[in-house]
């Protein structure tokens, strides 16, 4: 598993729960060091092990842990600069859900080897959408879902979204935007970088 | 003049960042973002040529020059500041000519400079994607700038570590020997000091190993404090030490240096309330005495004036000689080194 990946989980539980409680996890999940490093690769298992730790340190569901990772990514401030480049996706939530099909291969341009499910945005009539997460990563549909409600809090928009389980391995969500303009969302300028 | 609804709704949304020409080139129409580089002036009326500078065709006399170009291509940039650096395709039509113009690469700065949004470019221009790439690139590179800082980091630490002695803090004997092979035919002066503890066995046996530890860490300070910056201070094993002077082969002064350590190294030091004596015994061999030798062989001529130095009874101090191997080196004292080592 990339280093990204692992160092994006750490970065959630560090800044959720403490450091600590991080410390509780990787101890539990006999990983033998405490901080993953961005920009190298890791076993599979390690990553497995790491949430199967944090699951039973914070006695709750993969599905929730893993959405809350999701929400944690778009709207933390430690993680700013992953939410201004899923921004770059559009000017609307809807521009940017239509980006999500394009998401992998932007983020091998950033990091070529770091490698995301393949994304399939539908649009079932107008509001409703399914997003189809492709194998690959398991409980990436539950990140997405996250994601998904986060980044609607960041464009002001107001939507419904449900995980409609997993089908040979693809994960479905299904989105309904019931209002597009709902609050204000969060500002965005092209030209002002994270710090 | 080009009037034409249809073509500007076009233009409008093809590439927004255009203007239009009269056939003597003053500006009569401006697209939305170009209007957004000069918000504050109105540019319909004045010439194309004293608005902007021109690189590429260089020798523009009239407004004809222009449309002469190879291919229409352009290189310009604004007279006034901010004076961004434009590209340009000029389209000469009847009654006037269209130019399209882009930011190319410093588009990263433009949209700084001129708060713009993706509702600036056309849906189909890849400046959102440069964008976006130039700051993935930017997180990327300076996430593996920190995995490169922080292994940097770790390797200089442990090679300190694996050159520095953990107990005393000098170099070891893996450093000394470093330090002995960069010598090897440099054709530089130096002397290497041999210097060895008497009754420093005692100290460990009767006060034990802290108050030998102690001792050791003492001794370390000495010689530091009595050697000059330049010189390299290792501990080579157990209680023995080497010392490299380097530019320094005058034996008066060796000889003043070796003294000044034994003396020191006599007086007692104190050890939770207990005194611990130790003295030294030194040896001597000096590079410029012995041409062609290599370091290995000198350091083993300082062994050899070092257990010269022993057997005529401690707190010596000798140099080496030629002779000394076979006079003064016998069997029973290379066994008595052999034990002590």
């Amino acid at each position: 598993m990339h280093g990204l990946i692992n160092r994006a989980i750490q970065s959630f539980v560090c800044n959720t729960y403490g450091e600590d409680r991080w410390r509780n996890v990787t101890e539990a999940a006999g990983l033998g060091f405490s901080d993953f490093e961005a920009m190298l690769t890791y076993e599979d298992d390690l990553t497995d092990d790491v949430l199967n730790a944090l699951c039973v340190e914070l006695r709750r569901d993969r599905s929730e842990v893993l959405e809350d990772l999701g929400t944690y990514l778009v709207s933390h401030p430690a993680v700013e600069a992953l939410r201004r480049l899923l921004r770059f996706g559009g000017e609307t939530y809807v521009d940017f859900l239509y980006s999500l099909d394009e998401l992998p291969g932007r983020a091998r341009l950033a990091v070529n080897d770091l490698v995301l499910p393949a994304m399939e945005l539908r649009e079932i009539r107008p509001g409703q959408f399914s997003l189809t997460c492709e194998p690959g990563l398991p409980g990436f549909g539950w990140v997405m879902m996250g994601i998904l409600r986060a980044m609607a809090d960041d464009y002001g928009s107001l939507v419904m979204l449900e995980h409609a389980g997993a089908r040979g391995g693809a994960e479905v969500i299904a989105i309904l935007l019931v209002e597009s303009a709902f609050a204000e969302g969060r500002a965005f300028e092209l030209g002002v970088r994270a710090g | 003049m080009i009037q034409n609804d249809d073509l500007l709704r076009m233009l409008n949304l093809l590439c927004p960042m255009y203007m239009l020409l009269d056939e003597s080139g003053v500006v009569t129409h401006v697209g939305p973002t170009m209007q957004k580089l000069r918000p504050d002036e109105v540019l319909e009326g004045q010439r194309f040529l004293d608005l902007f500078d021109l690189t590429r065709p260089r020798c523009v006399g009239a407004f004809t020059d222009l449309l002469a170009a190879k291919g229409g291509k352009l290189n310009l940039s604004f007279r006034t500041a901010p004076r961004t650096a434009l590209k340009g395709l000029i389209v000469g039509m009847t009654g006037g000519a269209v130019v399209k113009l882009s930011f190319g690469i410093s588009v990263v700065e433009a949209v700084r400079d001129y708060h713009l949004t993706s509702a600036d470019f056309s849906s189909t221009d890849p400046a959102i994607e440069l964008l976006y790439l130039a700051e993935a690139n930017s997180v990327a590179m300076e996430a593996s700038r920190q995995l490169n800082l922080r292994l940097q980091a770790a390797k200089i630490s442990a090679e300190e570590q694996a050159f520095t002695d953990t107990l005393t803090g000098l170099k070891n004997r893996r450093a000394m020997e470093h330090v002995l092979a960069r010598k090897a035919g440099g054709g530089m002066p130096y002397a290497l000091m041999h210097i060895d503890l008497d009754f420093f066995k005692q100290v460990n046996d009767t006060l034990g190993h802290a108050a030998g530890d102690y001792v050791l860490q003492q001794v370390a300070r000495v010689l530091v404090e009595e050697t000059r910056r330049e010189d390299t201070v290792a501990r080579a094993g157990g209680d023995e030490f080497v010392i490299v002077f380097d530019h320094l082969t005058d034996r008066p002064r060796l000889q003043r240096i070796a003294r000044r350590l034994i003396d020191r190294l006599e007086q007692p030091m104190r050890f939770h309330g207990q005194s611990c004596r130790i003295s030294a015994s030194i040896g001597i061999a000096i590079s410029t005495e012995m041409p062609d030798c290599d370091p290995l062989e000198l350091l083993n001529q300082a062994d050899m004036a070092l257990y010269a130095a022993k057997r005529g009874g401690r707190a010596g101090m000798r140099f080496y000689s030629r002779g000394m191997d076979v006079t003064e080196f016998p069997t029973d004292l290379a066994q008595s080194r052999a034990r002590t080592g």
